[in-house]
């Protein structure tokens, strides 16, 4: 997760650099007549961003305060949300909302009873403006906690078309067409993929994908709670599949071994930088802002997405991330800060973000036409209509414990790196997840 | 108290004045200087001696902290093959490091006292101390990156390797499967089908680049169109794809480029009895052959794979390569600390070797060794305390898929402790194993400070 939210960090910084003219162009947001009912209150909000999302969010805030009268303070946790929550609820100095980004940690919070439910009117916003996947996300036990403001896409395949039309194939529409295509990529002379293996998490970013494809979504959910094992056959099958692309050297930048040497950065670096080695990099949508930023590419025009495809006969996957809101009990002002969860939930409050860029909202009443470019537009039209087909799931390692779906050289990261670097076995892998699994939640329980 | 006081002063005169007086002063002495160490006392109690026993304590704990499980915990630490690993690779760090720094600062401390600017070169050596573990940590991973476009030692790997070895034309290109080439064990390509003199054979490959064909480059297409005349073996090999897609595979279509500069073979019985290279288009010919049935062959030269340098960071390298990163910090110090020892090194004892006709390796063997020993042993011993706790260089320089390869025990601690597995419990378990290893050193490093004090 650390990894992951740098490099969201880096590609939203792009996204939002390129989009700044956009973003003008909109004007300002009206906040609609705000009473300033909460004049004189203080709501202090604590998350991980920084840079340019903290600056992005604040814009949020201030459209709140705007509103409300309400002023707002925010403050950045770094990566470790909940040690720093933690500490801050005993030093007797918590914020009254937080940002949490995984799901895991929602359930932990709720735990800790250190969470207050969402107020009646949140909790109607919440089901007028999302689907119920994303209320299910931020529930625990039941009672809603969390309201999910920023969501990442991240069933998005990204490609030069360039190397697409020199190959002559169009971007596939099923798993075996996406290798297939891209045969005849490297028929051409570029390798298909560039995968960053020495990045765990993009490992496990690929294997989920092909999971909640092949295996569907309610094994994906047993999978996720660890409610099914990892020897699970559709979990050998879904490896199976994987390594039918792992395992091929024609399909993969370098091979397994210049894979293993790629990191995330290095991977976009390998398609859209300046020698391109591959023609495809899956990873989520902030891939766009790294092609943008370090590579110059022009999204849409140099550089392209098209969904993660579907695998055997299963729908295609969406696999997401986001934030979560939630309110703490030891807040001093958790009226307020309740206010601000129910203005979170409106489309409005997502769109001062979307103008301003680098941003995907779960909330399917918020206007397309507030995001920024075309691109952005279909990948937020992706996530809000797999919400409402109740097909959108969360990164499964982000709801692990993190020894397993989240530490660099260990559990799911590591044995994914293994496997990567030899497919030939994925009946051994899934026994091996399984016991790297059982260790975890074992411990986390 | 009037009645202690005259016991005691009773009882003092007892024995005898003088020596109670002395006794007395003695106690008064102990306490004032209990006095003085108490705050140092204090400091360490709460610093060092508090945590180690919280620490023991903490290892017969679960994850929890909460529930006790014995030794559990330490059969746990045998079983984790991570553990296991960790042990081998600090065993490997202990036993290889502080040798080869103790030498290496032996040699270059001798030699340095030999050149006229000594302490110019003892302060550029002694330089890497002055850099932060973490700064040399990801210098060498840059430096030791398989990358040879990044990594400056592959980089020089691979263009020595080059300048002997030159390159191939065509390290990406490949056939399809099934259509009339067969790959060998070699990495060449030979025509399944036999042709004789008379004929023309086609050689479809596939996954060259565009831009990186050679700059003359024609179209294969009328070539392929020429009819062998008696007693000539001829064929094109090609570029079996259409840029933009649209070819028909197997067959030379319109666009479709010849593929220049690549050897070819005729052999026969196993034997390659003629060869020659394809010119712009992609053809090439065979004249003077005999009557019979010839496969053609491109040999696997065409093919090569470049030279990707060596895996430094591979899982076999990575120790090692980390080591070399340690010695480059710590050489300077070690040379700097046996160079000291060597100035204060009795000259006389030098002067009459050399007046008896020693030569300076005799000198170095015979007498400026032994006397350095003492210096030596500190040094070495300090070097494997030191190498023990060796965590930052190992955590920053290994890459996450070989991190497991590399891990030593500090590093394994924090992994367990703090780094995604929250098992303080494992965690303290490790690290009183690593207290346990210390500690034999650390006596043996009191015992000698003990030991040149009297």
């Amino acid at each position: 997760m650390m990894r992951r939210r740098t490099t969201l960090l880096t590609g939203c910084t792009a996204l939002v650099l390129a989009l700044g003219a956009t973003a003008c162009g909109g004007g300002p947001v009206s906040a609609g007549g705000g009473d300033k009912a909460l004049s004189g209150q203080t709501v202090t909000v604590a998350g991980v961003w920084s840079g340019t999302e903290q600056k992005n969010f604040q814009k949020v805030l201030d459209a709140f305060t705007e509103k409300t009268g309400a002023k707002t303070q925010f403050t950045s946790t770094g990566d470790n949300v909940s040690t720093v929550v933690g500490s801050k609820i005993e030093g007797g100095n918590a914020p009254d909302v937080v940002m949490v980004p995984q799901v895991g940690v929602v359930q932990q919070f709720a735990k800790n009873d250190w969470l207050k439910p969402l107020s009646k009117t949140a909790q109607q916003s919440v089901d007028a403006n999302f689907a119920p996947v994303w209320k299910n996300y931020g529930s625990v036990d039941d009672t809603l906690y969390g309201l999910y403001f920023k969501a990442a896409h991240k069933s998005t395949v990204w490609y030069s078309p360039d190397a697409l039309a020199q190959a002559g194939v169009e971007p596939p529409k099923s798993y075996d067409d996406m290798l297939k295509a891209g045969q005849t990529v490297s028929d051409s002379g570029l390798a298909a993929f560039s995968v960053a293996g020495q990045d765990g998490w993009t490992l496990t970013d690929w294997f989920e994908n092909v999971y909640l494809s092949q295996a569907g979504p309610e094994k994906y959910d047993a999978l996720a709670t660890h409610k099914l094992k990892w020897t699970d056959a559709s979990v050998v099958e879904a490896l199976t599949t994987l390594g039918k692309l792992f395992k091929d050297k024609q399909l993969i930048a370098g091979g397994q071994k210049g894979a293993l040497n790629t990191d995330f950065p290095g991977s976009v670096e390998k398609v859209f930088g300046p020698k391109p080695e591959a023609g495809m990099v899956y990873e989520g949508d902030f891939v766009a802002g790294v092609a943008r930023d370090q590579f110059g590419k022009s999204i849409g025009e140099d550089a392209n997405f098209f969904p993660f495809p579907a695998v055997g006969g299963g729908k295609a996957p969406v696999v997401s991330g986001g934030d979560a809101a939630v309110v703490l009990k030891d807040g001093k002002n958790q009226k307020a800060g309740m206010a601000l969860l129910e203005y979170l939930a409106t489309p409005e409050a997502a769109a001062v973000w979307a103008e301003a860029g680098g941003f995907l909202s779960p909330n399917k009443n918020v206007d397309l036409a507030s995001y920024g470019d075309d691109v952005t537009r279909a990948t937020a039209k992706s996530l809000v209509s797999a919400g409402d087909s109740n097909s959108v799931r969360f990164d499964m390692s982000d709801q692990a414990p993190a020894a397993f779906g989240g530490t660099k050289g260990a559990g799911e990261w590591k044995l994914l790196q293994d496997f990567l670097r030899d497919p030939s076995d994925p009946k051994a892998t899934a026994a091996k997840l399984e016991a790297a699994a059982a260790k975890a939640y074992e411990g986390q329980g | 108290m009037t009645a202690t006081l005259l016991k005691e002063a009773s009882r003092g005169a007892a024995v005898s004045p003088g020596r109670e007086r002395a006794r007395r002063s003695r106690r008064r002495a102990r306490i004032i200087a209990l006095l003085f160490v108490f705050p140092a006392l204090l400091l360490l109690g709460a610093l060092v001696v508090y945590p180690v026993l919280f620490s023991i304590g903490r290892s017969f704990f679960d994850a929890s902290g909460t529930r006790f499980v014995g030794g559990e915990n330490y059969a746990e630490m045998f079983r984790d093959p991570a553990t296991l690993k960790a042990i081998r690779n600090t065993t490997i760090w202990v036993v290889v490091a502080p040798a080869l720094l103790t030498g290496l600062g032996l040699i270059l401390a001798v030699l340095v006292e030999k050149v006229r600017w000594a302490t110019a070169f003892k302060l550029l050596l002694f330089m890497p101390m002055a850099v932060s573990f973490l700064a040399a940590g990801i210098i060498f991973r840059l430096a030791y990156d398989e990358d040879p476009d990044k990594g400056v030692l592959n980089a020089a790997a691979v263009s020595v390797h080059d300048a002997f070895q030159g390159t191939s034309t065509y390290p990406t290109a490949r056939a399809r499967d099934g259509q009339g080439l067969a790959k060998g064990a070699d990495g060449s390509y030979r025509t399944s089908a036999t042709a004789s003199p008379g004929e023309a054979v086609t050689l479809g490959l596939v996954g060259v680049l565009p831009d990186d064909l050679p700059g003359d480059t024609e179209p294969a297409y009328a070539a392929a169109g020429q009819k062998a005349s008696p007693g000539e073996l001829r064929g094109v090999v090609y570029l079996d794809f259409t840029p933009g897609g649209g070819g028909e595979q197997g067959k030379v279509d319109r666009r479709e480029s010849g593929l220049p500069e690549m050897k070819v073979e005729a052999v026969r019985a196993g034997k390659a009895v003629a060869s020659t290279t394809t010119g712009p288009d992609g053809s090439f010919r065979f004249q003077g052959l005999d009557d019979g049935s010839y496969t053609v062959k491109l040999p696997a030269s065409n093919f090569a794979a470049p030279y990707e340098g060596i895996s430094w960071l591979g899982p076999t390298l990575v120790t090692p390569a980390i080591i070399g990163a340690y010695l480059w910090i710590w050489t300077g110090f070690a040379m700097v600390l046996i160079g000291a020892g060597l100035s204060a090194l009795p000259r006389d004892a030098l002067e009459a070797a050399r007046m008896d006709g020693a030569n300076e390796w005799q000198i170095f063997r015979r007498i400026t060794v032994p006397l350095l020993a003492p210096v030596l042993t500190v040094v070495f011993v300090t070097l494997v305390i030191n190498v023990m706790k060796v965590f930052d260089l190992v955590y920053i320089i290994a890459p996450g898929p070989v991190q497991e390869d590399a891990t030593v025990l500090a590093t394994q601690m924090w992994l367990v402790s703090f780094g995604g597995g929250n098992n303080q419990g494992l965690g303290s378990a490790l690290g009183v194993l690593l207290l346990l290893l210390v500690i034999p050193a650390m006596v043996f490093n009191v015992r000698r400070f003990r030991g040149s004090q009297r």
